[in-house]
């Protein structure tokens, strides 16, 4: 097992870090933003800010989680920053470089209106609220068999395991930081974390990676239903096949991570940055571009006390920590004994 | 220091009170303030030190053997607990018997000594923030591992000296409330004290420098009562002295009026007077009324002389035996009276009064003169004495005068019918004034062999001098 492990760890340290990058604006201040959000979705909130702000420009690098909190933990390391911002889905591995002493402190009116849970230390902002949903395909799914609940996603894999084998899919929590994420909020916030594992192993679910890949996967029928997609890609994608659910025992909230490095060289730039992201303008572009739900429980049908952030604090250092993730995997792992790998 | 001196010297009462009260407070203030200092401290370590125990052994208590080795099952909870302190950050390690990291954080440091079963507290940085470490122990004896599991957690300090703050602050704040009252109150009594003063500093500016009326004591506090009285003595010996000196220039007036006109008018007759025998008779007249005139100056000196001695000089130890020795050694009777015998009675005891020995002596020879003059002799002189009374008295073997004269002695300007011509009525007036002077009387006592005219002072030791 240990050889397992080593071997999924250079899977996740690809040689190549950065999957995407562009420059937006020409201001002669250079502004390094690191993100883990898809530069079609971001892109324009980025455009808008360097709109209003001429002098600046910046360059958004797209970063995979992991590869980012790795980076990024080893520049902290290093004391040489060339992020000056960073924006990161996998909030855990946020705190723990905020834990680490790797940040930089702000605050400003914008600031101080964030409620707790999307602030620490003043050093790390959540800017967005998206929720882990259940998307199906509306096609194929009858509309009784919809599950409203993880309950009654429950009933639905124990009853006729057959009709779903292999139909079902949810985040690799081993590729995907944001997957592991959601994985462990799960398992912190009510008992039906265990059996919703053991009803994907019985219905033979997918483990698989990235959002965009369940989503198509879901639309075109591959899938007919997968678990903890993050709300804001599914809004996104805008494909009328696809229904989201937000669970109504509860739904996990991700707010995306902000943070400054402590030795970023345009830290003036980067808290313009974020008071533009937290401002009425900035937090309108990011609703547009669906990363801030709809907070109307007449659409989503989601009670308020449903609503769970994952709240940005020192518990979730238990996300980061070797052993718990070891230990976490292992009963992942354990459970998918007949788990189908997809690369 | 000695300028500092210098000034506390030259400071008011109420300041130097108020600087007294003041050094007071201050030095209660600082200690109130060092006590809650160590109080804050005391109480948020122990509130922090709990927290970051109870994570530790949380931690500690999650800990499995799986497939021999020692493994975390990291708690939530531990860090839910941690996380009570909002800001502060965290570090944690879990390391095996050997020392080596099994996870956590490699910089988490391990306390200087591992003896005994902790826990372990201790003081440390956390990326060079200030922060305390709590190390707690676990053994194993299991079939696949035996051996000691450390687990040490840190937490920096912000949530624990904000709470140390918070603590100060709270004593503080109240003591600081109760300390300005009572320097408020402080302040009203000192004021209120200081009051009477201050009013009687106002009166005395107040005061019209010739008025010598005595100053008002009612109210006044203790210590400044007897300034006032002194005031008021000095005050009344002034009065005293100044009315002596009117009486002794409207006396003068009064007594030199009469005789210098007569001898005004008979000097004028003398010149006139043709006929050598009458103008010869008229001179011998002149001669005794200038005579008279001089006693009569003199007696007034005297008794000027009396007054002021005995409100301006220091009463001394006088022994009354030596004043009646001093008078019949003088032997001014014999001019006086030369065809009387004047003998003397003493005892052989010293017989001190506090007082003045000229005054004294001119006193004694009034009174001697007197019974030459008016009484009957033989005359004696004596002094005697009781423990509490000393006594000067002269005596002669007549009846004295009558009641009714006795009654009216004394006064100035006493001078009856029999008055002779060279009595100028004054004697008796100094004798009253020495024996008050002295706190003393005059006393007449008239028994079957005489009468006796008697100075009467306090009786005073040489012990006391």
């Amino acid at each position: 097992m240990k050889r397992l492990i080593a071997a999924l760890a250079l899977f996740a340290a690809p040689v190549s870090a950065q999957e995407a990058t562009a420059t937006f604006g020409a201001g002669p201040t250079e502004l390094v933003f690191r993100s883990t959000t898809d530069m079609a979705i971001f892109g324009p909130v980025i455009e808008s800010f360097v709109a209003s702000n001429p002098d600046l420009s910046v360059v958004y690098e797209q970063w995979g989680s992991n590869d980012l909190y790795s980076q990024s933990l080893s520049d902290c390391g290093s004391g040489i920053a060339p992020a000056d911002a960073i924006l990161s889905s996998a909030v855990h591995q946020l705190v723990d470089l905020v834990n680490s002493n790797c940040a930089h402190s702000y605050q400003s009116e914008l600031t101080a209106r964030l409620p707790d849970t999307r602030r620490w230390r003043d050093e790390l902002w959540g800017l967005t609220e998206e929720p882990a949903v259940i998307i199906y395909n509306n096609d194929l799914l009858d509309p009784e068999n919809v599950p409203k609940s993880r309950f009654e996603f429950l009933d639905l894999m124990r009853q006729n395991p057959n009709d779903y084998l292999g139909r079902i899919a949810t985040y690799d929590i081993e590729a995907s930081g944001l997957g592991y994420l959601f994985a462990f909020s799960d398992s912190t916030e009510a008992t039906t974390f265990g059996a919703m594992l053991e009803g994907f192993a019985r219905s033979g679910a997918v483990a698989t990676c990235c959002s965009a890949r369940i989503i198509r996967a879901v639309s075109e029928g591959e899938f007919l239903i997968a678990y903890n997609v993050l709300g804001s890609y599914v809004q996104n994608a805008n494909i009328p096949n696809v229904g989201v659910i937000l669970p109504e025992d509860y739904t996990l909230f991700l707010s995306r991570g902000y943070m400054i490095p402590k030795q970023a060289r345009q830290t003036d730039a980067a808290q313009r940055l974020l008071d533009f992201l937290l401002s009425n303008t900035g937090q309108r572009v990011i609703s547009r571009m669906g990363l801030i739900y709809p907070d109307d429980p007449a659409e989503n049908g989601l009670l308020p006390s449903a609503k769970r952030f994952i709240p940005l604090s020192l518990p979730l250092l238990v996300a980061v920590d070797q052993h718990a993730k070891e230990r976490f995997i292992d009963y992942w792992r354990d459970t998918f004994a007949a788990l189908l790998f997809l690369p | 220091m000695i300028n500092l001196l210098r000034k506390i010297q030259g400071m008011s009462l109420f300041s130097r009170v108020l600087a007294g009260v003041l050094t007071i407070m201050a030095m209660g203030g600082l200690l109130v303030a060092l006590a809650s200092f160590e109080n804050g401290r005391q109480a948020a370590r122990q509130s922090y030190d709990r927290l970051i125990q109870g994570a530790a052994i949380d931690i500690a208590e999650s800990i499995r053997i799986v497939n021999g080795r020692p493994i975390a099952d990291l708690p939530v909870s531990a860090f839910e607990l941690l996380s009570l302190a909002t800001n502060d950050r965290v570090l944690y390690a879990v390391r095996g018997s050997d020392g080596t990291l099994l996870t956590g954080h490699d910089d988490a440091p391990l306390p200087n000594s591992l003896r005994g079963s902790g826990p372990f507290f201790h003081d440390g940085t956390m990326h060079d923030a200030p922060a305390r470490f709590v190390t707690v122990l676990r053994r194993f004896s299991e079939r696949e591992f035996s051996g000691v599991v450390s687990v040490t957690v840190g937490q920096t300090r912000l949530a624990r000296d904000a709470m140390a703050w918070d603590v100060i602050v709270d004593t503080l704040v109240p003591a600081a409330f109760v300390g300005l009252g009572l320097l408020v109150v402080a302040l009203i009594l000192i004021r209120s004290s200081m009051r009477r003063l201050e009013d009687m500093t106002q009166a005395l500016i107040d005061r019209d420098p010739y008025d010598l009326t005595p100053m008002d004591t009612k109210g006044t506090p203790a210590e400044i009562d007897v300034v006032l009285r002194q005031v008021n003595r000095f005050m009344q010996r002034s009065e005293r002295q100044m009315d002596s000196m009117r009486n002794l220039i409207s006396d003068t007036a009064h007594q030199l009026r009469t005789p210098v006109a007569v001898i005004r008018a008979q000097a004028e007759m003398v010149t006139a007077e043709p006929d050598t025998d009458r103008s010869r008779a008229a001179l011998e007249r002149l001669l005794s009324r200038t005579r008279s005139l001089g006693v009569l100056l003199d007696q007034m000196l005297n008794r000027a002389m009396v007054i002021h001695r005995s409100d301006s000089i220091p009463r001394r130890m006088v022994d009354l035996r030596d004043i009646a020795l001093d008078i019949l050694d003088s032997r001014d009777h014999e001019l006086l009276a030369p065809n009387v015998e004047v003998s003397l009675n003493i005892s052989e005891d010293p017989v001190y009064v506090l007082g003045d020995e000229f005054s004294l002596t001119q006193a004694a020879k009034n009174l001697l003169s007197n019974a030459l003059k008016h009484g009957v002799p033989p005359v004696e002189i004596g002094v005697s004495h009781s423990p509490t009374h000393a006594t000067l008295w002269i005596k002669d073997a007549g009846n004295g005068p009558d009641d009714a004269v006795l009654a009216r002695l004394g006064s100035r300007f006493e001078r009856t019918t029999s008055s002779k011509e060279d009595s100028a009525g004054i004697g008796l007036s100094i004798v009253i004034a020495v024996a008050q002077a002295f706190d003393g009387e005059l006393k007449y006592e008239k028994t079957a062999d005489g009468f006796r005219a008697a100075l009467v002072f306090p009786r005073s030791y040489e012990a006391f001098s």
